[in-house]
């Protein structure tokens, strides 16, 4: 066992006592201190805290209580969830410094799992990009190509895992935030059902979308960790109140045999890269050869998707950064005074946030202002609807959907980040499952010929049929596993330092 | 193509309360245009027959009992606070009247 | 030239519009768990929900939705089938997520009315106050100005805030228009909140104390050319805190606005802020443009759908109407109107009615309260249940009908206990107020009196009758007081052949 074993993998050998949590902690922060000066994807570490949590773990196995599957685990925790007494950013100058008094839900039910949490990870400012390069604190590398981005916004999770720096990490997924980056990074991700996992404590970018996830580097262990954090939460109004599904037995089951998989029309063709597509269509081959069923779906909705979005999220966005405004947390700048209220509020938001993030706030306001509001953001409420009414039709005919999970494998670093709209369009495929509150997955399926870079396959379900994924996603990587012949990863180039 | 102009941005910048340098609204505006252009396309399906979604998964009344639990400690409550007295959030001084 | 009120009311035609905000008394806050207790120290019930910290989700309180239905059932609104929040975005510090979770165009209750009767010059008038709305949402924090030569808001040099009162819920009641008023748009809009506060009350849902500001009032007016039909430019009142500043900011407003008309000026629609010192109102702050809400549904809580079986359950909970309460007490004691009415404006029915069960006859339970206890606390400045409470009126009353008291003497005690004494039966023995009934004691001293005045004895045993008057005081003085001079009277006149 070694850090690049999978999560699965480590937990048996804490099971057997194999490994202490705390050497396995050790282990992983020695990994971090080797490559994160290059990699960049965590920006706090809580050693502390681990530690702490790790030795009462050990306590507790020595003492023969039944611990959490997963007890003793390290993970990686996007910062954008609270973690109270830790310091919280969310990848913005507004927060900096600022030390939650509360735990997010997740972070509770990580902490009742008996999980490790090593540290807080890098992400685009306030959960707003693709790329990583929207944070305060200076962009997070792909390990696979330490010039490229690693995705966003949940960069810093998904370089984490590639990188081998923790086996589990905590995304959220907004337009597929915690998607886009594992597509890149030949990781795991899920975006549950929206209401599937609880949004408390997950700091708001857009209400509606938002959605906390599990990312790992297997399947099993995604699906495992999706077990730890999902459930209902009084504490979230719109948190779902039914069983989860059984995503565990579901990944582990492996058999698609006459599943029906559509596959969707406008998720293809102009904008993706001929290395993506490829390696899209070699994988849903290995799925016919498993015996699932193709379907050619079209879902014409979906060419407004991106549109209705990018409308939506800056809306509700601007509001929900309403708060940040230097009164009772946060940043305060200009208070030498002189000024009043409103003037401190205005200097601290103006150097607070970034300008990805002053873009959404003022196309928000836009959006929602009296005159426009039917014009934008009440129409793209309606896209929703049609966009969901795609979906249902399609699901009539398919037990999951299926496309790439980017249009392009991983771009340099600084390659899109002056021409927003081509930054947004990163999030052309993973989007419609955000604005109709599905589920999607996104699991390596190849690299992609003309730059040896991952590829990312998207399995979408319908609404708390999160279970689906996991079959079509095991099935998948075992098929995958056996062609490659060695876990994907393994053919990354090595960093500097790691083993 | 929606033509937003600088005083448009400005005004938003306003309603915003966030600071910018003519520069900035400038290339806001010029930015803005580009943006709505590509996103005011959803006004072609958006007929007056289609109802808008609000929740993504359609669950209503949910409540709960009215009931104290217990709330934070001033100390935790005022934790993050850049400024403070007497238990207190302090803060600059508001012109003008609340609502 | 300036313009009086009748002038003023002459020439134009006041439209009214009032909106109400309601405190609720539930334990809890809107949307959060934290504790509802007006006075506690500061930002001691405050929760990330309520601060509005990041992070933080709003779920929503039952029994606040339960109180607004049944509000909205007690003003017969229809109780909307489906309802949702919406954001009210716009920055104030004491607004911690710089938005509002509010109601707008879903509000729980629409379309109701509430009738208000006042006294006019043609007599008894009833006005029909149509309800526009009845909605949900939260209340704000508490800013403390420090600094600055006034103390107020203007030139302070910082604020401190609290957020104890964040978050509480607020039940907003608007009215549509109210037009045809005339001159007594003052006392329509004074009975209009008098009755929502009865109301309210009788529902138990909140304190509706104005002065502690758990009803709140804000007053809408407008004037146009008598007789023209249009509807002039309104100006908003804030800050309206007693039912007496509801009726002075009322004619206040349509003077004032009356005047700027008369000269030619515009009416600027502009939120105003009443001051209770003077009764005038001053311009809020100005705002160059008005402020966009920019209200879109609150996609963090979900809709609320209320069950036509439980709307049911709630309106066969509604207590007694105050009007019907109020036409049924008046049968059942008898009272003219008039005297229902002096009640009702001394805000003593409630306590009326509660001597009345505890024994008293309604009668003089209505004398004492409304007449020698209410002169006290008149003469006091203070409420007449701060004086006494109703069980020692009862015992009183009681005490009369038994006989035990002349009225002479229950005033007496009326006193005692009013000078915190103790209770009746205690001020009775310290003071030895009891009657002189014995007719063997009464007697005696009616003998004495006679004696000493031979010649007013005779002239009422030749039939003049009112001479007794001295003979009676007389007795009355030897006995201090404690006989009962009716029954002197009595025994000293068949003494006397009468």
């Amino acid at each position: 066992m070694s850090i690049r074993s999978s999560a699965t993998e480590m937990a048996e050998a804490l099971a057997r006592k194999e490994i202490s949590a705390v050497e396995l902690a050790n282990q992983h922060y020695a990994q971090i201190e080797a490559v994160d000066k290059d990699v960049h994807a965590f920006l706090h570490l809580d050693k502390a805290g681990a530690l702490a949590q790790a030795e009462s773990i050990d306590k507790k196995r020595t003492a023969g209580e039944k611990l959490s599957p997963l007890a003793g685990v390290p993970l990686a925790l996007k910062d954008v969830l609270v973690q109270k007494g830790v310091p919280t950013t969310c990848g913005s100058k507004m927060l900096e410094g600022w030390r939650p008094p509360y735990d997010a839900t997740v972070v509770t039910k990580l902490k009742d799992a008996g999980i490790v949490i090593l540290g807080k990870t890098n992400m685009d400012e306030f959960a707003m990009g693709s790329s990583t390069e929207n944070s305060a604190y200076g962009p997070t590398h792909n390990p696979w190509d330490l010039t490229r981005i690693p995705g966003g916004s949940g960069g810093g999770s998904a370089a984490a895992l590639a990188a081998f720096e923790a086996p589990l990490a905590i995304g959220t997924d907004t337009g597929g935030s915690i998607r886009q980056p594992a597509a890149v990074t030949a990781t795991v991700g899920v975006k549950p059902t929206y209401g599937g996992v609880s949004r408390y404590g997950l700091v708001a970018f857009s209400s509606s979308l938002d959605q906390a996830g599990p990312c790992a580097r297997t399947v099993l262990d995604t699906a495992m960790l999706h077990q730890s954090i999902a459930g209902f939460d009084p504490k979230d109004s719109t948190s779902i109140n039914h069983a989860v599904p059984d995503v565990v037995a579901a990944a582990k089951k492996k058999d698609v045999k006459g599943l029906k998989i559509g596959i969707v029309k406008q998720l293809s063709g102009a904008g993706y890269q001929k290395g993506v597509e490829n390696k899209f269509n070699e994988a849903v081959a290995e799925l016919v050869k498993l015996g699932a069923e193709i379907v050619e779906v079209s879902c014409p909705n979906f060419e407004y998707a991106l549109a209705a979005y990018y409308l939506i999220a800056p809306s509700e966005c601007s509001s929900n950064l309403a708060r940040f405004d230097s009164m009772r947390f946060g940043i305060r700048i200009g208070d030498d005074g002189s000024k009043g209220a409103e003037e401190v509020m205005n200097l601290t938001r103006q150097v607070g946030f970034g300008r990805e993030v002053k873009r959404r706030i003022i196309l928000g306001t836009y959006a929602l202002s009296s005159g426009y509001y039917d014009a934008y953001y009440g129409s793209a409420q309606k896209v929703r609807t049609l966009i969901k009414r795609d979906f249902d039709a399609a699901f009539e005919q398919c037990d999951v959907l299926v496309s790439p999970t980017a249009p392009t494998t991983a771009f340099k670093i600084g390659e899109k980040s002056e021409d927003p709209l081509a930054m947004y369009l990163n999030d052309i495929a993973t989007i419609p499952v955000n604005l109709a509150g599905l589920g999607g997955m996104s699991l390596p399926c190849g690299l992609a010929e003309e730059d040896n870079l991952p590829v990312g396959f998207q399995i979408m379900s319908p609404a708390m049929k999160d279970d689906r994924m996991y079959l079509v996603g095991g099935a998948l990587e075992a098929a995958l596993l056996s062609k490659w012949g060695k876990p994907i990863l393994d053919f990354a180039p090595s960093l500097v330092g790691s083993k | 193509m929606s033509a937003i102009s600088r005083e448009e941005v400005a005004n938003l910048a306003r309603l915003a309360r966030i600071e910018m340098s003519d520069a900035e609204l400038d290339h806001l505006s010029g930015e803005m245009q580009v943006i709505l252009g590509a996103v005011a396309r959803v006004q072609e399906v958006a007929s007056a027959d289609v109802p808008p979604t609000s929740h993504p998964i359609p669950v209503n009344n949910v409540v709960r009992e009215d009931v104290v639990i217990p709330s934070l400690s001033p100390t935790d409550a005022l934790s993050g606070a850049p400024a403070s007295s007497e238990q207190r959030f302090k803060v600059p001084q508001i012109l003008g009247e609340a609502e | 030239m300036s313009l009086n009120y009748d002038q003023a009311i002459q020439k134009y035609e006041p439209t009214l519009g009032l909106e109400v905000h309601v405190e609720l008394n539930t334990k809890s806050k809107m949307f959060c768990g934290c504790a509802t207790e007006f006075g506690a120290e500061p930002n001691t019930q405050t929760c990330p929900v309520c601060l509005g910290l990041p992070g933080a989700l709003p779920v929503v309180n039952q029994t606040a939705i339960e109180s607004s239905i049944l509000i909205g059932l007690a003003l017969n609104c229809s109780i909307a089938p489906f309802s949702r929040f919406a954001r009210k975005n716009y920055f104030y510090p004491d607004m911690p997520k710089n938005f509002q979770t509010s109601q707008y165009d879903e509000p729980i209750c629409v379309n109701g009315y509430l009738d208000v009767e006042i006294e006019t010059d043609e007599g008894n008038k009833v006005f029909r106050i149509d309800i526009e709305r009845v909605h949900m949402e939260e209340d704000t924090g508490k800013s403390l100005h420090v600094g600055g030569s006034t103390g107020r808001i203007h030139g302070a040099e910082y604020s401190l805030l609290d957020y104890n009162r964040a978050g509480i819920p607020l039940v907003e009641i608007v009215t549509k228009i109210v037009p045809n008023t005339g001159k007594y748009a003052p006392q329509v809009a004074r009975a209009y909140v008098a009755a929502l506060r009865d109301i309210l009350r009788g529902l138990k849902v909140s304190d509706v104390k104005m002065e502690q500001g758990s009803l709140r009032c804000d007053v809408n007016l407008s004037l146009a050319p008598s007789g023209s039909g249009e509807l002039g430019t309104r100006s908003e009142t804030k800050n309206v805190n007693s039912l007496r500043s509801v009726e002075t900011a009322v004619s206040g407003e349509i003077l004032r606005q009356a005047n700027r008309l008369q000269s030619g000026e515009k009416i600027v629609q502009e939120t105003r802020h009443f001051l209770e010192e003077s009764g005038q109102t001053r311009p809020g702050r100005s705002k160059e443009q008005a402020e966009d809400y920019r209200y879109f549904p609150e996609p963090d809580l979900v809709p609320v759908v209320p069950d036509n079986k439980w709307i049911e359950e709630l309106r066969k909970s509604l207590p007694e109407k105050p009007a019907d309460r109020r036409k049924r007490l008046q049968s059942e004691w008898s009272v003219p109107e008039k005297e229902m009415t002096a009640m009702v404006n001394a805000e003593l029915l409630d306590t009326v009615e509660e001597t009345v069960k505890l024994g008293a006859d309604p009668t003089k339970a209505r004398s004492w309260w409304l007449g020698e206890i209410s002169r006290i606390a008149n003469e006091r400045d203070v409420v007449a249940t701060e004086l006494i409470s109703v069980t020692a009126v009862a015992q009183i009353i009681n005490l009369i009908n038994q006989g035990e008291l002349t009225d002479k003497l229950a005033r007496q005690v009326v006193d005692g206990v009013i000078a915190g004494e103790g209770t009746p039966a205690e001020v009775i023995s310290k003071r030895g107020l009891k009657v002189v009934s014995d007719d063997g004691a009464l007697m005696k001293a009616i003998e004495d009196a006679i004696a000493a005045q031979p010649d007013t004895a005779e002239r009422v045993r030749s039939g003049n009758i009112p001479a007794a008057g001295a003979l009676i005081g007389a007795v009355m003085k030897a006995t201090g007081g404690q006989a009962d001079a009716a029954k002197v009277r009595e025994l000293l006149l068949k003494h006397l052949g009468q």
